[in-house]
């Protein structure tokens, strides 16, 4: 297929993916709050911090507090990976490549656009968990209809593979804020943790029942685990990146070029190490570094596959 | 309201819409008693039963549709997340079979004349040494392109896709108002329209024997397929776009996505030894055939225009190699030069030997200089046309506009009278309107759009987009000038195909 419809596939998704995980983030700490006995832990602070743009945010807003914090992640159209922001990118993405899409996905894409940007005004007076569950809804359907309505030939791979590699990289941000969090020593490893606090982290990437079902009662060497290894769980950092892996397989599988690109070594070699490493070894060597490392190559991937499949040189 | 029905039941057989007015003006679908033609009796008598609330209700549902479909154009910048729709009127425009088959012959006539002409005008000049045709108009004419001297397209066509702007007077009589030969748009709109009017409407609409346009994408395929060198088993077709930021985009889009082929910028082209690739995952594929929405200028930067960065470097002498058709071929514009439009009916004479079945609108050419001192004596009366502006730019509507605006179009045209043609104003047809929720008349034009594959295969669109100026007395149908759009039904012959047949 074409490079700049492959390149604007992936960042489609990417974003939409993107967009979701800010509605997951926000509406998990709005629900975090209501749960929680009044101050206990800041819960708004450390979602600044995972975006890497804390600088960037107190020039503009000065205090982490949840107003401030909602406006910055999910509207503000300053801020290049707001919720409002990505979602607006997604859908030029999604119109330069509309062709390439079902009519069903052009559909959706541009539905939930306009319910975010119609929504502006009125939640950010007032945000209400509420809101980001139906976010998160549009961005269901959204997945459901990408794949349910698109042959799964190379578009979808690439859309498949934005997907997962973005979905990965805030699955392990989640884990990050809420486990420096909710658990600053490393001491407190072991010791009893807050039934609700975890539960939420679990919520936030749908994995609450799963987890309940097979581990019942909540254990942090169980729920770190449940984030970074199980197996099956869509949300899990080592089954995005099975499958972002086998996305690429099909990719390279169509490509005439008969050797492996470096994004596909790269993620190979990534999953590998996935398979191969336990959460024990995980948390004694540090969780907040192991996470650093996953995120550095989930990028290194993402600019092998501009180098391997975007930019094209005319002299091939 | 059960008398009423009872009293609606009574004048089925010709149904008036009560209270309409036609103010003296020629109406597509009522007579000068606002009685229904005899085509659009069973949508009269719908419109009469139908409360006008529900009426404004379903428009909304369709317009709710368009938006959702993403069909709009943004306002402002996108920055600002404006986006609106084109403004789409519920009332269909209803063509009888006669008026069809009329309209038809016409156009496939002028298409053939226009195709002769363009051959002709790039080659020998025949028609200019013979005098029809006077030479310095085709030499100043900034449309015209002199890289484009001595190409021969294959089968000798260079319009392949054609959109002409019709026009009925207060006769009902149809005249031309303009060709378009470079990239026509608006044919998406005439699909989608039809689309969600066969949602919305679909016992009046199985019930009108409408015919189909939903084979346009098809059609259109197989012709640019056709374009292709013998020699090549399975050709690869592709759209040319300018990219999202142009106005007619979406078209672009939806067309490639409806044909089934890659839609490309430039950027993703590039040409190797006379040969056009595509730059795709795999690296270059090989690129047969271009349906090109780029215009002729930005084609190429180092035939045309060397500052565009919408073309593609030597696509032009990969063209002249034949190694890549275009649809249409460089150089159209200058049969749709709104003076070189005055000279069509010369043409059909000079070429087919034949008479013009469908008239040019009367037009005065402003470098002739009778002509001219009648314009500038008689403004006050007259159309005036830039000869190269497209969009609704570039015109003066004489009766409308003030002392001044004349005067600084008079001095225009004594500047530069090459450049300028003026016709009489017409009593443009109306139709009726949903306006602030009740049907009054509005002006009304047709593009029909015309695929030619060799001279002896013309295919004309039954039906066509439907332009209706939605201000009160306006006469500007321009989407960009605050115009609206309408579906278009034409009729079918007896045993022809409708349009309620197709899978929807």
């Amino acid at each position: 297929m074409l490079s700049r419809v492959a390149e604007s596939i992936y960042w489609m998704s990417r974003q939409v993916e993107r967009a979701e995980n800010l509605a997951r983030f926000l509406e998990i700490t709005l629900g975090i709050v209501l749960d929680q006995p009044e101050n206990l832990v800041d819960p708004w602070e450390p979602l600044v911090q995972v975006t890497g743009d804390n600088e960037w945010f107190a020039k503009k807003y000065g205090e982490a507090n949840a107003q401030n914090v909602v406006q910055f992640l999910a509207f503000d159209t300053e801020y290049h990976s707001s919720m409002l922001t990505s979602l607006r990118c997604a859908r030029e993405n999604a119109k330069s490549v509309r062709e390439g899409l079902s009519s069903e996905a052009f559909l959706q894409i541009n539905e939930f656009y306009h319910f975010v940007n119609d929504s502006v005004a009125e939640t950010i007076t007032d945000p209400t968990a509420e809101f980001f569950d139906i976010v998160r809804q549009h961005a269901l359907f959204w997945s459901g209809v990408l794949d349910s309505t698109m042959a799964h030939d190379t578009g979808w791979h690439f859309a498949n593979l934005g997907r997962l590699i973005e979905r990965a990289d805030k699955t392990s941000r989640i884990l990050d804020v809420k486990y420096f969090n909710l658990l600053p020593r490393v001491d407190d490893v072991g010791t009893a943790v807050d039934d609700l606090q975890w539960s939420a982290l679990l919520l936030a990437i749908s994995g609450f029942e799963t987890y309940r079902r097979e581990h019942h009662l909540m254990d942090i060497e169980k729920v770190v685990h449940f984030f970074l290894f199980h197996r099956t769980f869509p949300r899990s950092i080592l089954s995005c990146v099975a499958g972002a892996d086998a996305s690429l397989d099909a990719i390279e599988e169509v490509s005439k070029s008969g050797s492996a690109g470096a994004a596909k070594k790269q993620m190979a070699a990534l999953r590998h190490r996935m398979s191969s490493t336990n959460v024990k070894e995980v948390l004694a060597g540090g969780m907040h570094q192991f996470i650093d490392n996953l995120q550095q190559e989930l990028n290194q991937i993402g600019s092998s596959l501009n180098h391997d499949y975007f930019n094209i040189s005319t002299t091939t | 309201m059960a008398s009423q029905s009872q009293s609606q039941t009574q004048s089925i057989a010709s149904p008036k819409l009560s209270g309409y007015q036609t103010d003296g003006f020629f109406d597509e679908l009522v007579d000068e008693k606002t009685v229904a033609r005899p085509d659009a009796e069973l949508l009269i008598d719908r419109i009469n039963k139908l409360p006008a609330e529900e009426l404004l209700r379903r428009q909304k549902a369709i317009e709710r549709a368009l938006y959702q479909m993403g069909i709009t154009f943004t306002v402002y910048s996108d920055a600002a997340g404006t986006e609106k729709i084109m403004p789409f009127d519920i009332v269909p425009r209803i063509v009888s079979t006669m008026l069809w088959h009329h309209i038809e012959a016409g156009l496939k006539q002028r298409i053939k004349a226009l195709n002769l002409f363009l051959g002709d005008i790039y080659n020998e000049q025949q028609i200019v040494k013979d005098g029809v045709i006077p030479s310095d108009l085709i030499e100043s004419a900034s449309t015209f392109l002199p890289q484009c001297v001595g190409l021969k397209p294959p089968r000798n066509v260079w319009c392949h896709v054609t959109g002409t702007d019709l026009v009925r007077d207060n006769t009902g009589a149809v005249y031309v108002l303009e060709d378009n030969l470079r990239c026509p748009s608006g044919v998406s709109y005439v699909l989608q329209n039809r689309h969600v009017m066969k949602k919305n409407f679909p016992q009046v609409f199985s019930a009108s024997r409408v015919r189909p346009v939903r084979d346009y994408p098809a059609r259109l395929y197989q012709m640019l397929r056709g374009m292709a060198r013998e020699d090549i088993n399975d050709p690869t077709v592709a759209v040319l776009t300018p990219g999202v930021f142009n106005s007619a985009y979406y078209e672009h889009s939806y067309l490639a996505q409806q044909m089934g082929v890659e839609l490309v910028e430039g950027r993703d082209l590039v040409v190797e030894k006379d040969v056009v690739y595509m730059r795709t995952t795999d690296g270059l594929q090989r690129v047969d055939v271009l349906y090109r929405r780029v215009d002729d200028i930005f084609l190429d930067p180092e035939v045309f225009r060397p500052d565009s960065m919408l073309g593609v470097k030597g696509l032009m002498s990969a063209y002249r190699a034949g190694n890549v058709a275009l649809a249409n071929a460089p150089g159209t514009g200058i049969a749709d030069d709104k003076v070189v439009y005055a000279f069509v009916p010369d043409m059909i004479r000079y070429y087919l030997n034949e008479e013009a079945i469908l008239a040019n609108v009367p037009t005065y050419v402003c470098s002739r200089a009778e002509d001219r001192k009648y314009v500038l004596a008689h403004l006050d009366e007259l159309v005036v046309k830039a000869a190269n502006e497209s969009g609704g730019y570039g015109i003066l509507i004489g009766p409308h506009a003030t002392q001044k605006e004349r005067a600084e179009f008079a001095e225009k045209i004594s500047e530069n009278p090459r450049n300028f043609v003026a016709q009489p104003t017409l009593q443009l047809s109306r139709m009726p309107t949903l306006a602030d929720g009740k049907m009054e008349g509005r002006h009304v034009d047709l593009r029909p759009y015309i695929l030619c594959n060799s001279e002896d295969d013309v295919w004309v669109m039954p039906g066509g987009l439907t332009r209706v100026a939605l201000r009160k007395g306006s006469l500007v149908v321009n989407s960009s000038q605050g115009g609206g759009s309408k579906d278009t039904w034409v009729v079918a012959d007896p045993g022809q195909s409708v349009a309620i047949d197709e899978l929807s």
